[in-house]
């Protein structure tokens, strides 16, 4: 009886950090840094749920920027920024559509942050209303709901293991691949109940992960932000802050001997590719034992990978950091020489290769 | 003036602000904490006093642009205060003051608001690759430069749209969108506030004798973008104990 009851108590426990996520019928909102260094990814999310799995998703040209880095960054003021996500419901009013799937952690957070605002403060929503129509004759309805695109992949994990080509298991040692997944802190550090998982073990990776063959490293510093810090990478005489950050999850996690690292966040997926370059470049360290690096994935990439894409559609060409030591591991082909081609293959001119970061 | 009573116009202030215990949980979580001289617990004991001048005093400070608003902080506190929440409020009220501009890293909003701040206006993006120049940029390596200098072969590859009408990556955002975005920015104030930060940084450059003009690659930019005095891990800016 008191075994039934503790069971209970846990299944109650977790159920705010249960989260409805609809993954059909959604309205797309773009990332600017996705946009800039992984465009493959929101190609490729567009392209699996619309093409693999047949569902209806509005990539909207009329779609701006939701001002988040510049409002988090404290040049753009809190109404404002409200008011541009309200354009974005808008927006989505128009189009006759009620979910948003967002691309970007921060707007995620915001558009989160908003809504709570908005239920706390219903004045404050009936001011934006009204900056909104001044601003633009636009008129809107709240959405149903909000979810961050990690959240619908995850939602389709066991879909996309039933097509699935290649797993998470290490070809050479039959064993699981070890992944280390870092969480965008405003994915569910602001609102825990938004996140599915909550702040404290957020499952929206490691769910990606387990379902398709791999291992989650645990490690002391998987918690800790990866050190954008805003205004702290965006002035050049402010790096140092950015970079020690993801420095010392690197520390933390090189004993761990992970495989890759996996992230939801344009931020961190940027950061912890460009800081591994940058402290190679400094000081000749890398974080593997191979002088290559910790390649660095999106759950896009990812997601691709399973799915048997070409490793060059997906766009890992892009990051400083090369995939090819996972590549090998997960038993994917690749041509190397089709790395860096146009979309017709004809050759680009290569990219330089640093010097202490081993580029194959 | 009656600084906390203009904090508390702001949500941000009253939903961050409930009662602070000083348990210093934000500041053992606080990646800013960590590298900087900078503790936030003591910025929520300050602003909790309501001491005006003591708000003025921290309103002129280098220690409210220390945080990097991951908003770890908000998930730890076990009073359900959020220290990052206080310090938004705290730099917005900063600007509409123009104290910004007596800091060494206030001052760097000028350089925010030219780069991001004016991106936003003029693109629809944050950042965009004709943007985000190689040489201000070194920690991203040879790939982004083969990026820019390839991009519309790269973008184009993986199904992009660069400064294209319609819709998809990088797509050129409409006129009548960046239209309705500078509308939105004139009504909610955010027009006036980047009038402020190029008046007072104008007028900064002038104190310090530094070139200035409209343009973004004038001397003062250069400066406070790349000028770091490296006393930001000691005491040399603590003198009101933040």
């Amino acid at each position: 009886m008191i075994l039934i009851m503790k069971t209970i108590t846990k299944k109650q426990s977790w159920n705010s950090y249960q989260k409805e996520i609809a993954n059909d019928n959604l309205y797309y909102a773009r990332s600017c840094i996705r946009q800039n260094f992984f465009p493959a990814s929101e190609h490729m999310f567009l392209h699996i749920l619309q093409k693999e799995l047949g569902k209806n998703v509005f990539d909207d040209p009329n779609h701006t920027t939701c001002t988040g880095i510049g409002y988090h960054a404290d040049v753009v003021l809190f109404d404002t920024i409200q008011t541009v996500i309200a354009r974005h419901f808008a927006l989505m009013t128009e189009a006759g559509l009620e979910h948003m799937a967002i691309s970007c952690v921060t707007s995620f957070g915001l558009y989160t942050e908003v809504l709570h605002t908005w239920e706390h403060y219903p004045e404050q929503l009936e001011k934006i209303r009204d900056f909104l129509y001044k601003a633009t004759k636009k008129e809107f309805n709240l959405p149903k709901s909000i979810a961050h695109t990690s959240d619908v992949i995850y939602s389709l994990r066991d879909e996309i293991a039933q097509k699935a080509q290649h797993t998470l298991i290490n070809k050479h040692t039959g064993k699981p691949l070890r992944a280390v997944e870092h969480i965008g802190c405003h994915y569910a550090k602001m609102f825990p109940s938004k996140g599915v998982g909550g702040a404290e073990f957020p499952q929206v990776l490691a769910g990606m992960i387990e379902s398709w063959g791999g291992e989650v490293v645990d490690y002391p510093e998987r918690r800790h932000c990866c050190g954008f810090g805003f205004r702290n990478y965006l002035v050049q005489a402010n790096r140092g802050y950015s970079m020690s950050n993801s420095k010392k999850k690197f520390e933390s996690m090189e004993v761990y001997k992970p495989d890759f690292i996996l992230t939801n966040c344009p931020g961190c997926s940027m950061f912890m590719d460009k800081w591994q370059y940058t402290i190679a470049e400094i000081d000749g360290k890398t974080y593997d034992s191979y002088g290559k690096g910790i390649p660095v994935l999106t759950y896009e990439e990812l997601t691709g990978l399973v799915l048997g894409y070409n490793p060059w559609d997906l766009g890992l060409q892009m990051h400083q950091v090369q995939s090819e030591s996972l590549l090998d591991k997960m038993g994917i082909s690749y041509d190397p020489h089709l790395k860096y081609t146009d979309k017709h293959g004809n050759q680009l001119p290569k990219p330089v290769s640093p010097l202490h970061l081993t580029q194959t | 003036m009656n600084y906390l009573e203009e904090l508390e116009q702001d949500i941000r202030f009253t939903e961050g602000l409930k009662a602070c215990l000083q348990c210093g949980v934000c500041s053992a979580i606080c990646p800013a904490a960590e590298f900087y001289n900078y503790d936030p617990r003591i910025i929520v004991i300050t602003v909790q006093e309501k001491n005006n001048q003591r708000i003025e005093d921290l309103l002129k400070s280098e220690a409210i642009w220390y945080c990097g608003q991951c908003m770890s902080c908000k998930t730890r506190c076990p009073r359900g205060n959020t220290p990052g929440f206080i310090i938004q409020a705290l730099r917005t009220l900063s600007q509409k003051h123009g104290f910004f501009t007596q800091s060494e890293k206030g001052r760097q909003q000028y350089a925010i608001k030219k780069t991001v701040g004016e991106n936003i206006l003029n693109k629809g993006y944050c950042i965009h690759p004709d943007l985000m120049e190689a040489e201000a940029h070194p920690e991203q390596g040879p790939i982004w430069d083969w990026i820019v200098k390839n991009k519309e072969a790269v973008y184009d590859k993986f199904n992009g749209n660069l400064d294209k009408e319609g819709a998809g990556t990088l797509r050129k955002i409409h006129k009548k969108n960046l239209d309705e975005l500078a509308q939105i920015f004139e009504i909610t104030g955010t027009g006036d506030f980047y009038n402020i930060i190029e008046q007072e940084s104008k007028k900064q450059a002038e104190a310090m004798n530094i070139q200035f003009d409209a343009s973004k690659k004038n001397d003062y930019f250069t400066h406070v973008y790349t000028y770091n005095s490296n006393t930001h891990s000691d005491d040399s800016h603590n003198e009101n104990n933040y």
